[in-house]
This record gives structure tokens, sequence and C-alpha cells, in this order.
């Protein structure tokens, strides 16, 4: 495991820390990434079939798209931090993509009828930033009225506990930590070795950030290695 | 890009959000593709309520496309595939796959390239 440096906290500190140990990787292992995330989750996969016909949404760090081909009934603008990952989401109809980052996203307060951000804010590497994220795309939600229940957001992080998992981690590890992403380009090559920045969440800990960022947490669980949680403003 | 993609779209600058001048941004120098797909006149009905028109039309002229209707489509105007046809072409089909598109609040510039339009903010704006 690489040695993490989280002693120093101002915001052009972690931004930088971020491009090396997360926005320079995925550019770098776009491809390669893609070619392994295929699969839909079966939480988000019911969480966006359900919503009704012509719902506009958003898909906030939406990696290769592997959640836009589920309903083609609604529509999705979907943004990726990463350009390359971009390039490889781009062509699921309806939809749209663009290259945003989570905590300034370019789109209108109050107006979208909901939100996925599925594996994204655990790249985040301050308990701060993590919820301004949060917070950001809560920012876009329809609120709630007497009339209309408002928007809702399903997000999704990697969980510290997971023992039965090929990493193994569990409770009382680190939770701030690097995992190696292997790939080769072809078999005679050797393989290289990228690290990503995780921040691994603990039981009940995606609920206080999205409580911190002024959220109303509707349902939460656990799936697959991951905290999950569905939450409106 | 999508035309229908920068109906929801605005600056990506924190302090433009409350501006009305930041939305919708403004398109220069577009260069303009059809792309074809498959006519889904459900699709279209269920999503106009959600378009802001006046947008949609201005940004629609600044790409040098004539009016379409004065007000959006209701009930009756749903019915009628002519319209429906004329909003799937505008709205899905054409595409902006070069330019720029500008916050009338604080002139940023935010780059399409291939398609692909990018909302990353240099860092002194962020």
């Amino acid at each position: 495991m690489a040695s993490l440096d989280q002693s120093s906290s101002t915001l052009e500190s972690r931004e930088a820390y971020e491009e090396m140990h997360v926005h320079e990787v995925y550019q770098q292992i776009a491809s390669h990434f893609s070619s392994t995330r295929y699969k839909p989750w079966p939480i988000v996969k019911q969480f966006l079939t359900q919503l009704t016909p012509g719902s506009i949404g958003l898909d906030v760090g939406c990696g290769n798209g592997k959640y836009l081909p589920v309903n083609q009934n609604v529509f999705i603008v979907a943004s990726d931090r990463s350009e390359n990952l971009a390039r490889i989401a781009v062509n699921h109809q309806p939809h749209s993509v663009i290259v945003a980052d989570i905590l300034n996203l370019p789109h209108p307060d109050n107006f979208f009828d909901f939100a996925i951000s599925i594996a994204v804010v655990h790249h985040l590497s301050t308990p701060d930033r993590r919820t301004q994220a949060i917070r950001e795309i809560l920012r876009t939600l329809k609120p709630p009225t007497k009339e209309n229940p408002g928007g809702k957001v399903l997000l999704y992080a990697w969980a510290l506990e997971q023992k039965s998992s090929r990493r193994g981690w569990d409770k009382g590890d680190l939770q701030d930590i690097m995992v190696p992403w292997v790939t080769k380009e072809s078999s005679s090559d050797l393989p290289k070795v990228f690290h990503r920045y995780y921040h691994l969440y603990e039981a009940t800990e995606l609920e206080r950030d999205i409580t911190n960022a002024g959220g109303l947490v509707l349902e939460s669980g656990y799936e697959k290695d991951n905290w999950w949680a569905i939450a409106t403003r | 890009m999508k035309l229908i993609t920068a109906n929801f779209l605005t600056c990506a600058v924190k302090g433009c959000k409350t501006s009305p001048a930041s939305f919708p941004l403004h398109f220069r120098d577009a260069e303009l593709e059809l792309q074809e797909l498959e006519f889904q006149p459900e699709f279209i009905c269920n999503i106009v309520p959600r378009i802001n028109w006046d947008s949609f039309q201005a940004m629609a002229n600044e790409l040098g496309f004539p009016k379409i209707l004065d007000k959006k489509p209701e009930s009756d105007d749903l019915k009628d595939e002519k319209i429906l046809r004329e909003l799937h072409r505008l709205l899905l089909e054409t595409q902006i796959i070069e330019g720029r598109l500008i916050c009338g609040n604080c002139g940023h510039e935010y780059l399409i390239k291939e398609g692909i339009a990018n909302f990353l903010l240099p860092s002194h704006l962020v």
C-alpha cells in the first residue's frame, strides 16, 4: 500500500492530491476499468427502473456510463471528472454526457427529479469535501413540497466492513487508503500498477454525511461491499 | 452534445447560479451535426413539460434555427406527429460537435470538443 499524505489540508493541496491519486489514475486506466464495469448493481437498477417516464436526472461520476442503458424513458445528464471515461460513456441514447467536477456542477438549483452517484464520494479526501459533494448534488434536486415528494438521490460508497471480499477489510482497519489497480497492455508486458485513493465508509457514516449536507435519508443499507442511501432535501 | 442538454446546464461557477444571466448559456462558433436517432414520440411527449421553452427557443435561435412554436406545445399539439418529429430533430438529433458555451454573467467560456462540453473550472474560479 502506498503511503498517504493526509497531513496537509489546504484546499489547493487537497485538490492536487485528488488530481494525482484519483483523476489522473482514471484518465490512465479508463479503457481497462471500463471493460471490467458492465453489470449494474440491483438496487441502482431498481431505483432507475421505477422512475416516472419523462423524469430528468443526473448521473454524477458516471464512469463508463454503465447505468445509462437501464432506463431509456428518462433523460439523464451524466458527468464525469475524467474526459477519457466521458468519451466511453457518450454513446448511450437518449442520454447525454459532459465533463464536470462533483464540487462545481454546471446544473441549475431545485430542478432535477433524481440523481445517482455510484462509487464516487469515497474518492474525495476529507470529510468536509465528501459532505460538500453531497450538498452540491442535493442543491440540484427539486425540493419536496406538500404535493410532491421532490427529487431523490441514490448514493453508494465503498464499505470498510467487507471481510468476506477479496480485499478483506473490516471494522477497525484504516479508512483512508490507496488501492492498487493492476493493468496489462498485452500478455508479454509487465503489469502496470496504479494507486487510487479511497475513503472506506463505516456503518452509518454515509447517513451522517448526508445529514451534515442538509439532506434527509429516506432509506439506506448495505449491498455487495458498499453502503448505499436514498436521500431527499 | 444534444441541444436538449443545454436546457439543463448553467455556469459551474458558484456565484453565478443566483444570477438569471447565467441561464441559459450562450453558444459561440458552434459546429452542428445531425445524428439520426430512432423517433420515439412518447419520449418527446414525456420530456416536453420539463423543457424551459424560452431558453430552448433562445438557444435554437443562436444556432440559426427558425422559431418553431411561440409557446410550449401542450395536450393537442403533442398529438401532432409533425410537431413531435420537429422537436425530435431539434432536441435530440441536433448535436453541437465543436464550439463554446458562454456564461452571460461572468463571461467564462466552456469548450465543446468532439461533442463533449467540459465544465472543469480553472483553480482561480473554484
